[in-house]
């Protein structure tokens, strides 16, 4: 069993051994291109042109990846594709992992590698569950008036306070018509302020369940955003209730990758007021082109009913984006346009900005939409389900409207609540200066032990070797991510792995002094340290356990392998050493000294 | 060399009082120097970058910084005379760090090797989300502790636990070294050791408690300590070999993580000793309180 594990240790720790390649990754930026030979040729000519050195270049349809020999031809070699490729394609530090094919067939793949050790940049981001809040009860309040007027009750006021509805009812008597009409409202608690107001709140598992499920969309849809950047191994995780983290992996420029993930921008079509409605509570002014430009309030459709968006250019060679709407979104554009032909059509890009300002004194982030009219054109005939927007400025804006209508909108806007960018040389560094300090520490307690224990000092030894690769290969199945605090918890277990033997160690030591036979002091030594280490070791996990659970991050990777570490030291220190001691002496009958 | 019976507690008066000093001094210094909280646990910016070569005064930067308006920042170096860190706390003067560097750049020639920023609500929530960590790394050991042995035992190892966090914590506050995540991630790992080392104490003490029962306690605790010293003073060395070169070349991003536990450490092996024996010697543990039970079993279940 134990050699068993040990050979399955070995093996799914060697793809960590093959040094993976600094590399430089194309992607196409929409999901609409695809590499051909005739193009790769040319960014390959174009690069060994200007004499930059690069080992290899694979590529598939979707991707091309440049492998070089070090980071400063990585570095010179993403600055020369940023300056002679244009903005379609999306250009990436990576590292490529160099597994040989027969440990890729036994499914054995080199652990990930943390941001704070291979470069990159992570953001962690917030849903605004204010202006969730405030969508879902204007929805109800409209939902409400229409029930109250079919029960024929006329509430004197009905509006919304903070995060609650209030009303106020002219006589008593109607507050039962008011609890029933409620009671049509799903996840909604009345409350009664005095005889004739009321407050309506929205239940504790109703919020729950509402920001669970925006949170779970934007998830979702910030996913997609990422993908569509095309950089290889990027994180989008859930972190606790309201945040999603985000890590991109060999990205340098925080502002582009903020700009596509960040945007809350979303779209929306509304028709020109004519001047027959043109009450001022019906209508939203916007400038455009120099003009005041007066617009329903109601929307057509918003973005979110976007299928799918691509860029083409018109007959004028002018960037158009194409747009195809869901089946629903097709049906109401079609009911809005067919009875306006004539009219113009507004399409507002509406995107969530913020500003710091000072309110008495004390400095408050105000969130705010800007909305703009990016076209104004004049309905031909109804449209449908397939329609194109001209008008646009750039190819640039173009792709990138694309892109986010692609990409789809948000449910709930997200602010960032944290960034941060680590430079791959700083990455490297880390790795450098981690494997270092292990190997000395690792060093230093090796010699130790072999002067302190001889023979039994070098089989320690060997355990604590064996449970760095156990650790490495567990990390590698569990595809576990190394960070740099991970490596200081595997310096921490060696450390502590050490203790587990010289408990037992010194135990021996302890039982032939008071005279025990060499095989009955190695026994009792096993045995009874063995309660001592178990207490031990169980309660350093139970504390690596809560740092699991509680932090995040860093402590986490902390965590990870301080966990891991605990249990493959109590395999390979006690497990393995007996085995180790056993096939050393156990076959002799009699032995005169230990070499302890 | 004879081990076998060192008389440490005849100086436990004396450790009594070295203890308490130093907890007076670190819960004095946790008041008016209060902690050096990091970017982490206030919410701010931090840059960190290279200079193509060193320089010998940051005035310039700081004047630089000045002139954005900033004023509660700091400039260090950080590591060499050409790394240097910029740290700007959040709230009322935050910043925009890619104005900031490009501002920079018009005077300096460098690389930018890190930037953070941390909202300052996130910070707190970390705080926090990190006290509670700790509490509820405390109260687990405790359970278990008095299940595994008995409440005298867990008193003891609590209170050993609750000096080494102190002094940790009130040496980084009287140095005013940074407290950020990877420190707080130190302390709990402190925890874990110190409990490591206490519970090893801890076995041996009850082991020759009901081997002898009618040995006088101070004796039978004095021989247990000099039995375990040895291993004590040997986990300690290894553990402190690996952290100390952690600490030389692990590099400036945790060496405040090393500093923590190497004093951590050394103030886990003491505290097991002195405060986990004095506690049980003061609270008169006799053999009666570790009489094997009938629901006791000495077997763990464990392999």
């Amino acid at each position: 069993m134990v050699v068993g594990v040990l050979l399955l240790g070995v093996i799914y720790s060697m793809p960590n051994i093959f040094p993976p390649d600094p590399a430089v990754q194309i992607t196409f930026n929409s999901s609409g291109g695809s590499f051909n030979d005739r193009v790769v040729e040319k960014i390959k000519f174009n690069a060994e042109k200007e004499k930059i050195n690069f080992s290899s270049v694979e590529n598939d349809e979707k991707s091309i990846l440049f492998r070089t020999n070090n980071y400063d031809d990585q570095i010179k070699l993403k600055q020369h594709f940023e300056e002679s490729l244009d903005n379609n394609f999306v250009i990436a530090l990576n590292l490529a992992p160099n597994t040989p094919e027969w440990l890729k067939s036994l499914n054995a793949f080199p652990m990930k590698l943390g941001l704070d050790l291979r470069g990159g940049v992570h953001f962690l981001l917030e849903a605004d569950t204010d202006l969730l809040i405030e969508a879902k009860l204007e929805s109800a309040i409209s939902n409400l008036k229409r029930i109250l007027r079919d029960l024929s009750l006329k509430p004197r006021a009905l509006e919304i306070e903070n995060t609650s509805i209030l009303i106020s009812l002219n006589t008593q008597q109607d507050e039962e018509l008011l609890s029933e009409a409620v009671q049509s409202l799903n996840g909604f608690d009345l409350e009664s302020l005095n005889s004739s107001d009321y407050r309506l709140r929205l239940t504790e598992e109703e919020l729950e369940q509402m920001i669970d499920y925006a949170v779970l969309q934007n998830l979702n849809t910030l996913r997609n955003r990422v993908n569509e950047l095309g950089i290889s191994e990027p994180v989008v995780q859930r972190q606790g209730a309201k945040r999603i983290s985000i890590q991109l992996p060999g990205v340098q420029d925080t502002a582009e990758a903020k700009k596509i993930i960040g945007k809350t921008a979303n779209l929306e079509f509304r028709l020109e007021a004519a001047n027959r409605i043109s009450l001022a509570s019906r209508i939203d002014k916007f400038p455009f082109n120099g003009r005041d430009v007066n617009l329903e309030k109601r929307l057509i459709i918003s973005g979110d009913q976007v299928s799918d968006a691509s860029v083409g250019y018109d007959e004028n060679g002018f960037p158009q984006v194409n747009i195809s709407l869901d089946s629903e979104g097709g049906a109401k554009m079609h009911r809005s346009t067919r009875n306006n032909v004539g009219t113009k059509m507004a399409v507002l890009f509406v995107e969530r900005k913020s500003r710091t300002e000072l309110i008495n004194g004390i400095p408050e982030v105000i969130n705010f939409f800007e909305k703009r009219i990016i076209s104004l054109a004049t309905i031909q005939s109804a449209l449908a389900s397939q329609f194109r927007i001209t008008g646009l400025d750039s190819p640039e804006e173009a792709s990138e409207l694309a892109l986010l209508l692609r990409a789809g909108a948000l449910a709930a806007p997200m602010d960032f609540v944290e960034e941060g960018t680590i430079g791959p040389s700083l990455g490297a560094d880390n790795i450098k200066l981690g494997i270092q300090s292990l190997l000395l520490g690792l060093g230093l307690v090796l010699l130790f032990m072999i002067f302190y224990y001889k023979i039994f000092g070098l089989i320690a030894n060997l355990a604590v070797v064996l449970n760095i690769v156990l650790i490495v290969s567990a990390m590698s199945i569990l595809s576990a991510t190394l960070t740099l605090p991970g490596i200081a918890g595997i310096v921490l277990t060696i450390g502590m792995a050490v203790d587990a033997n010289v408990l037992i160690f010194s135990r021996i030591r302890e039982e032939l002094k008071n005279s025990l036979k060499p095989q009955d002091a190695i026994s009792a030594g096993y045995d009874r340290a063995l309660i001592t280490i178990i207490d031990a070791n169980l309660t350093t996990l139970i504390v690596a356990v809560i740092l699991y659970v509680v932090g995040t991050g860093p402590i986490q990777g902390f965590a990870i392998t301080l966990s891991i570490g605990i249990l493959t030291s109590m395999f390979t220190a006690i497990l393995f050493t007996r085995m180790m001691v056993y096939f050393i002496y156990g076959r002799r009958k009699e032995i005169e000294k230990l070499w302890i | 060399m004879d081990l076998t019976n060192i008389g440490f507690m005849k100086i436990r008066r004396q450790t009594t009082i070295l203890s308490i000093i130093l907890i007076v001094i670190s819960i004095y210094s946790l008041f008016v120097n209060k902690l050096n909280f990091g970017l982490d646990f206030t919410g701010g910016s931090l840059i960190e970058i290279r200079l193509t070569e060193d320089i010998d005064s940051l005035e310039e930067i700081r004047g630089l910084l000045q002139s954005m308006n900033l004023n509660d920042f700091q400039v260090n170096y950080f590591g060499s005379n050409r790394d240097i860190s910029i740290k700007v706390p959040g709230g009322d003067n935050s910043i925009d760090e890619d104005v900031l560097i490009q501002n920079l750049k018009q005077d300096f020639d460098f690389e930018v090797r890190r930037q953070e920023f941390v909202g300052p609500q996130v910070g707190s929530e970390l705080r926090d989300q990190g006290g509670l960590g700790l509490l509820a790394a405390l109260a687990v050991m405790m359970v278990y502790i008095m299940f595994r042995f008995q409440y005298k035992f867990a008193l003891g190892a609590l209170l050993a636990l609750v000096h080494d966090v102190v002094i940790v914590l009130g040496f980084f506050s009287f140095f005013s070294l940074d407290f950020d995540l990877s420190v707080l991630a130190a302390i709990l790992a402190v925890i874990g050791y110190s409990l490591n080392d206490t519970i090893v104490v801890s076995d041996r003490v009850r082991e020759n408690f009901r081997k002898k029962r009618r040995s006088d306690s101070e004796i039978a605790i004095n021989r247990s300590l000099s039995q375990m010293i040895g291993r004590t003073l040997i986990t300690s060395l290894t553990t402190l070999l690996v952290l100390i070169a952690l600490l030389i070349f692990g590099g400036e991003t945790i060496s405040n993580f090393s500093i923590a536990l190497i004093v951590g450490v050394i103030s886990g092996t003491y505290s097991s000793i002195y405060i986990v024996c004095n506690t049980l010697l003061s609270l008169k543990v006799t053999s009666e309180d570790l009489m094997i039970r009938k629901t006791e079993v000495l077997d763990d279940g464990m392999p």
